[in-house]
């Protein structure tokens, strides 16, 4: 039952987590979806997402990748949890968060 | 439970397997596990030989489930270890082996299940545990122990995930006859048996009706709960 890696582009990374934070959004604002692009901040003050949502598009990152692209990885593992920079400070840091362990396991 | 998908661990024999077969006879799509492969099989049974300790196996069990089904609705974690010997007595070996299963197991599991019950904003789990936590039953202290941790583990899973609809409840049986108590003394199952309110032995359907209360769609205001069966309080 081995799961074959399949290459992804950073740019079909950023769709899956675009994608998956537009369905966490819709799922908990009454208001309309803020426009969502690679520095849309995930934490902090002005992150688009309280804790429980950043908790689900990462769920939901894990879960599309997987589906999507048979790839398995864990992003809130304590590496992540240890960066100076976090991973998920905005779209982009999370997708080059996500190619760094994607170029990882395929060495 | 027309078309429900469920997971059961420890499903090769004694309560699991009581509990695979009858979601199979109410309509449900029940797929289990254990560390073996089962004498016996089942229409809309699948099983799969995972140890519940092992992260990969326990991941790539569940994504087969979604891929397979689409969903997952219920989780059993029925799967657990007993050793029974005086705290003197016990390597750390034992303990490790204890509470890996009984208590890292039902983790990953629960972990597992919870991420693919999310997305369809439902789902219920159902923890066992053990009349022996409450009992303080001398010679059980890690057995007892690592299903007190499954309690704990339960009731703040059960707030954590509430927002996803998922439930997750613990029941907590008396002794049944099954491998897990056949090596102990009758006299000290009947010592165990004279604390009950209710005082005989425990049944599968005992257990199973507890479980049929915790699943039903209806019992989505119940979560965080743990019933004892027997009469233990």
């Amino acid at each position: 039952m081995e799961i074959t890696q399949q290459a992804v582009s950073r740019q079909q990374v950023v769709d899956i987590i675009l994608a998956a934070l537009h369905d966490v959004l819709e799922g908990v604002a009454a208001e309309a979806t803020p426009a969502l692009d690679e520095n849309t901040r995930l934490i902090g003050r002005s992150a688009v997402l309280d804790s429980m949502g950043l908790v689900t598009l990462i769920v939901e990152t894990e879960q599309r990748l997987e589906a999507d692209y048979d790839i398995v990885v864990m992003l809130a593992d304590d590496r992540a949890m240890s960066q100076t920079r976090s991973p998920f400070l905005s779209i982009s840091a999370l997708a080059d968060y996500v190619m760094q362990l994607v170029v990882e396991q395929s060495v | 439970m027309n078309d429900a998908v469920v997971l059961i661990t420890g499903a090769r024999k004694g309560i699991g397997r009581y509990l695979a077969e009858h979601y199979v006879r109410r309509g449900a799509q029940v797929v289990g596990c254990s560390r073996s492969e089962p004498d016996w099989s089942l229409e809309h049974y699948t099983h799969f030989c995972v140890d519940v300790t092992h992260e990969a196996d326990v991941r790539k069990m569940v994504t087969s489930i979604h891929k397979q089904f689409g969903r997952l609705d219920v989780l059993v974690n029925n799967a657990g270890i007993a050793s029974m010997n005086h705290v003197l007595l016990t390597p750390a070996a034992t303990a490790e082996r204890i509470f890996a299963t009984n208590v890292q197991g039902v983790f990953l599991l629960c972990r597992e299940a919870a991420k693919v019950m999310q997305r369809r904003r439902y789902g219920r789990i159902v923890n066992v545990s053990t009349v022996a936590a409450p009992l303080h039953l001398e010679g059980e202290a890690l057995y007892a122990a690592s299903k007190s941790a499954v309690v704990t583990f339960t009731q703040i899973l059960a707030r954590e995930v509430a927002a996803y609809g998922i439930t997750a409840n613990v029941v907590a049986p008396t002794p049944i006859e099954t491998d897990l108590i056949r090596a102990v003394p009758q006299e000290k199952i009947d010592a165990i048996i004279n604390r009950l309110a209710v005082k005989r032995l425990g049944r599968f359907e005992d257990v199973a009706n507890v479980i049929d209360f915790f699943v039903r769609p209806e019992s989505d205001y119940i979560t965080g709960q743990v019933i004892t069966l027997g009469g233990v309080s």
